[in-house]
């Protein structure tokens, strides 16, 4: 297989006297799509932090392709109002800011109209899409997504969940996608990885788009969403600790004994 | 004093005033988009016990100024990164508590009389050539320095997770800024007095923010703002002997009101 874009290998983070990140392995290649998912405060947005290079982790390594560019769409970010700045302006500032490139990537995301607005002005929907402009700017090698639907309404979702594995096409670049989701994931995914502290599972998402209760619920229409399903063969109680046992459909999932488990309760 | 000096006094404070506006529009504006107001509050407050410490072990009192502004401003600085422990209670107890021990220490130096309404308040009178040159040099070094960094500091403004992915380096900037800000606060002192400093950054900035559409635009026009402000301040000083640092911000105050009128029609 050719050389990955990003690894993580066994990365431990403690914060606070809490184990946020234990024992992360992860790898992306070109061309692939990996979506992250994961109850709130179970160490996504960390891990995504480790492996932007913002946070060290305490253990472990991070090792990124040599030369490798990564476009990063941050979660929700909140702009000073009184600082004036229109989207050309915002954009200018980013690497690969040139007026060429800014207003290509403005075109290819339909938001061309936008371009000397002032970014108070824009809706939550067309700011995401600004964001995700900037971090295509440099037309990076990996994408890293960070809740990219977060505060956008479904028609939104659909359309961004259907613009996504294009852009991996044209770019050729791995992607790598936050999602609070815990069920329904982007169905261009090829790789769900659901973590709660440590990898609690992963693998792909079903297959369904042509079952009849799928259609039930989501009309006739193909929606580029697609359900996953979990294979835990553990609980986590309400702090986060780790019960050994019960819902057990795991296949050939490793997992250290329970009794390392507990250590972290 | 020569025949010169004697029709022309008010030059030097006029002209240490417009160069210190022209320095305060980039620099407050700054600190208006980073919310640093009640920072440089801090800085000016904790001037008084640095005049107090220089008075009693007879160091020039400008260099007094400067260093203790300087050595404060690194103390204080990483307390701009916790976010977590309410900043603001902690700046406040710092400010408040430096400015009462400045005021009680410089009451038990014995022998020792200053002009306290000039520290607190300003005292444009006192303002000498040396002054004027030396306000001169800090405002060309710091303006310099701000267009040559304009888009690191731009970038680090809006976020610093993204400015720091962009390669900017983040602390490095933030440690100029600071730096920049409490040599001008140390030097405006004469001009306008402890407790209004951050009056001449803030209310300028302010004022500029309703008008404009750019980041450079708000910039320009604050320090237009400012140097208005100061020579409508020192004309009203002139003619009917007001005092001259509160006439400044009087100004100022008025221009802002008009602003928010311009803004509303």
């Amino acid at each position: 297989m050719a050389e990955a874009l990003i690894r993580a290998e066994n990365v431990n983070l403690q914060r606070r006297h809490k184990q946020v990140l234990q024992n992360i392995s992860l790898s992306l290649q070109a061309g692939q799509i990996v979506t992250l998912i994961g109850p709130n405060g179970c160490g996504k947005s960390t891990l995504i932090r480790v492996l932007l290079g913002l946070e060290k982790p305490d253990t472990g390594a991070i090792i990124r392709r040599k030369g490798l560019k990564i476009g990063y769409m941050p979660q929700q970010l909140r702009l000073e109002p009184r600082l004036p700045i229109t989207v050309t302006g915002f954009l200018s500032l980013a690497r690969g800011g040139s007026r060429r490139h800014i207003d290509s990537w403005l075109e290819r995301l339909g938001i061309s109209a936008l371009r000397n607005q002032d970014i108070q002005d824009l809706s939550g929907g067309e700011w995401q899409r600004v964001l995700l402009a900037r971090a295509l700017l440099q037309e990076p090698d990996l994408l890293v997504l960070d809740e990219p639907v977060q505060g956008v309404d479904v028609q939104g979702q659909s359309e961004l969940y259907q613009l996504i594995p294009q852009l991996r096409n044209e770019l050729g670049c791995g992607v790598l996608m936050v999602s609070h989701d815990l069920h329904l994931v982007m169905a261009a995914t090829d790789e769900v990885i659901c973590m709660n502290g440590h990898i609690c599972c992963s693998g792909h998402p079903d297959h369904v788009s042509g079952s009849e209760a799928y259609l039930e619920l989501f009309g006739q229409r193909p929606v580029p969403i697609a359900p996953y399903t979990h294979h835990h063969d553990h609980h986590h109680g309400i702090d986060g600790h780790i019960e050994a046992g019960a819902e057990c459909q795991c296949d050939g999932h490793d997992h250290a004994a329970p009794s390392t488990h507990q250590s972290h309760s | 004093m020569n025949d010169w000096m004697m029709t022309y006094w008010w030059l030097m404070p006029l002209l240490s005033g417009v160069l210190l506006a022209c320095v305060t529009g980039p620099l407050g504006s700054f600190v208006v988009w980073r919310r640093m107001a009640f920072f440089g509050d801090t800085l000016a407050h904790g001037a008084l016990l640095g005049i107090t410490l220089g008075v009693i072990s007879d160091i020039q009192p400008t260099l007094a100024l400067l260093l203790s502004s300087i050595v404060l401003a690194l103390v204080l600085f990483p307390l701009q990164r916790i976010e977590t422990l309410s900043s603001d209670t902690l700046l406040s107890i710092i400010s408040h508590s430096m400015l009462a021990i400045g005021l009680v220490v410089l009451s038990l130096a014995q022998g020792v009389r200053v002009d306290l309404m000039g520290y607190l308040f300003g005292d444009l009178l006192a303002v000498t050539g040396q002054d004027a040159l030396l306000i001169g040099i800090a405002a060309a070094v710091c303006i310099g320095l701000i267009r040559w960094q304009w888009r690191g500091l731009l970038s680090t403004t809006i976020s610093q997770e993204l400015a720091s992915i962009d390669g900017f380096p983040v602390a490095r900037l933030n440690l100029m800024l600071v730096l920049m800000l409490a040599i001008i606060v140390a030097l405006s002192m004469k001009i306008v007095g402890i407790l209004l400093v951050s009056a001449l950054l803030i209310i300028p900035a302010a004022t500029a923010r309703s008008l404009s559409r750019t980041p450079a635009q708000m910039v320009l026009l604050a320090s237009l703002a400012g140097i208005i402000a100061v020579l409508a301040g020192i004309s009203a000083s002139f003619f009917w002997d007001t005092p001259a640092g509160p006439s400044i911000v009087v100004a100022a105050t008025l221009m802002f009101v008009a602003s928010m009128a311009v803004k509303r029609s």
